[in-house]
């Protein structure tokens, strides 16, 4: 930017030199190599968690990945329950949260008058900031024996014919946990999802109007399929949230080390067997599977979060390229 | 005639499905605010009766005997927190820098915005893994060093991301004017930039704090705890965290309504610095565009 002039000023006044470049030069590197860092970081977590996962790695081979058995004492050790209580804790509380979070940015940028937009908006935000162990010890306390004595009985009562709801209604479970779970995660999808509903151009929701359309038509009709991809990508980073949640979980879910087909029993997940067991496992081998658990956490929920990102990109570039 | 009544009865069922539709949506927000109120209502209710002065000033009494506090782990987690703090601040400040002054269009930008864009949702026990596998194991020992470090991994992320945003904000007008004076680039990011949007750089450093600040997951394994006092990083170290976590799994009553008292101050520092966080960016947004 500034080429243009500087060869004919200094030739007319060689004493005002620029000052040697070596402080930008410094700033450049400096700044760049913390940027490689927090690469690099990324890359250093997976190869830490790859080779002192080894052990269990080459002892299992994939086998972990879909033994049940869970026997620190025999030394047998597989991942499969962890997996599927991860898994469906967090696809259950997916299945609550989407159309709540879709609920709450529809109303916060689409009906909410002003004057509420920011309370509610706010308070939404403060649901995120509530730290995990806190929603744990509420969900252990008041709410687990709220869902013992009323929910999970009459569940049982009304839906026991179903596998689903089969079993002791002891409170803590797969249900009660993937509750929880639900409501931790409903501010991160609202929360993006309230910003992609603000990246529909007015002039699209406004022609709506003009022909007549109501809210409601002009949401399902225009907002929504705008935005599908990112919605996508909202979902997804609540998913990428449920999966890797722990402390939550590991006061609700009852940590149970098998697979149940009823939502009532506890299980496990990934997240709270680390967090149980880790600091008192003592054999190599134990270790050694519990880390290659965290790397299969890892790999889950990285992958997930990328293609939330990825949706959300996508979507980003779909509304710069169009008229406003 | 007939026509003009089925139109008449779309149009009325129209309405009745956008309004019961949009009650659905004013329910969901009230739904997800129910939550948030029932869950602070319970906290002061069981928290406020264990918050008295020996909270505040003794240590922990053996399991099951009445009396003692939680002083020990109250300055173990502002204690980790500081050096989290200033171990991960620099780096996301410097690497948010690289990403708006110049990584905007350059291709390691890109990897490295997506990377820390992943990395803020990233499970925050898999790092505690992580930092035990270089930390704990080599050295032998759980320590308030190896879960500040873990703290701090959890923080960088999300600084790199703010102060990007943030830098992002400061018109290139006022780059290239400060340039055109003559001032070094490094002067120009430094003394210019970040002053422009110093409550939003304030703001970024606050939310991750008030992040770390309720974490436990990475703590359990990296700086344990510890019943007694301890100034020395090197050592295993009580934070409310895990303390709250031992005490509310435990069969004692008195160690049960302490985890409150835990619980309602770990949640107000948190909800009180995300709070004062967005009140430094909402002003000093208005103040300056």
């Amino acid at each position: 930017m500034a080429e243009a002039s500087p060869g004919t000023t200094e030739n007319q006044r060689p004493s005002r030199k620029a000052p040697a470049p070596w402080g930008d030069i410094l700033f450049k590197g400096s700044t760049t190599a913390f940027a490689v860092l927090v690469l690099a970081l990324i890359g250093t977590i997976c190869v830490v968690l790859y080779s002192k996962g080894h052990l269990a790695i080459s002892t299992y081979g994939f086998k972990f990945l879909w033994n049940t058995a869970w026997d620190p004492v025999r030394e047998d050790f597989g991942a499969l329950p962890s997996i599927f209580g991860t898994v469906v804790s967090s696809l259950l509380a997916i299945l609550i949260a989407t159309p709540i979070s879709i609920g709450i940015a529809v109303f916060l940028t689409e009906m909410a008058p002003p004057w509420l937009q920011k309370p509610v908006g706010l308070g939404v935000e403060m649901l995120a900031a509530v730290p995990s162990i806190i929603y744990g010890m509420w969900g252990l306390f008041i709410f687990a024996p709220i869902m013992a004595r009323t929910v999970q009985p009459w569940l049982k009562s009304t839906l026991g014919f179903l596998p689903l709801f089969q079993g002791i209604p002891m409170g803590i479970g797969m249900l009660t946990a993937a509750i929880i779970l639900a409501i931790m995660i409903i501010p991160f999808i609202a929360s993006v999802a309230r910003d992609v509903f603000s990246l529909v151009p007015a002039m699209a929701k406004e022609s709506a109007y003009g022909l007549g359309a109501t809210t409601w038509e002009v949401i399902r009709g225009v907002v929504i399929p705008h935005t599908r991809s990112g919605l996508v990508g909202a979902v997804f980073l609540g998913l990428g949230r449920a999966l890797g949640e722990t402390m939550a979980v590991t006061f609700v879910i009852g940590n149970a080390h098998r697979i149940s087909a009823s939502l009532l029993n506890p299980s496990n997940t990934i997240a709270s067997t680390l967090a149980n067991e880790f600091s008192e496992a003592t054999s190599p081998l134990y270790i050694s599977s519990l880390i290659e658990l965290g790397l299969i956490l890892f790999l889950i929920t990285t992958t997930i979060l990328a293609l939330a990102k990825f949706m959300l990109w996508r979507i980003e570039a779909q509304v710069k390229g169009m008229p406003r | 005639m007939n026509a003009g009544k089925t139109s008449g009865g779309r149009y009325m069922k129209r309405k009745v499905v956008n309004v019961a539709m949009l009650v659905l949506s004013g329910a969901s927000a009230a739904f997800g605010l129910f939550w948030l109120f029932w869950i602070l209502g319970i906290l002061v209710r069981r928290g406020a009766p264990a918050l008295n002065w020996a909270f505040f000033t003794q240590l922990p009494t053996p399991p099951g005997m009445a009396g003692g506090g939680l002083a020990n782990a109250i300055v173990g987690t502002l204690m980790l927190t500081v050096l989290a703090t200033a171990m991960g601040v620099p780096v996301g400040l410097m690497a948010g820098t690289y990403l708006a002054e110049f990584g905007r269009q350059t291709t390691l930008g890109r990897v490295v915005r997506f990377v820390a864009d992943v990395m803020t949702s990233a499970p925050s026990i898999v790092i505690g893994v992580f930092v035990y596998a270089i930390l704990v194991q080599p050295m032998r020992g759980f320590s308030g060093f190896a879960g500040a470090v873990a703290l701090a991994v959890i923080m960088i992320p999300v600084v790199v991301r703010t102060t990007e945003e943030m830098l992002k904000l400061v018109p290139n007008a006022l780059r290239e004017s400060a340039l055109a004076l003559g001032a070094p680039y490094w002067k120009v990011v430094f003394r210019i930039c970040y002053r422009r949007v110093f409550g939003g750089l304030t703001t970024g450093i606050l939310l991750a704090i008030a992040r770390v600040s309720g974490e436990t997951a990475p703590l359990l394994f990296t700086s344990l705890n510890n019943p007694y006092w301890n100034f020395d990083f090197t050592k295993p170290m009580g934070t409310l965290n895990v303390t709250l976590f031992n005490y509310a799994m435990s069969p004692y009553d008195d160690w049960r309504s302490k985890a409150w008292g835990a619980a309602l101050l770990i949640t107000l520092g948190v909800l009180c610095t995300t709070v004062i966080a967005r009140l430094v960016v909402s002003r000093t947004q208005i103040g300056r565009s």
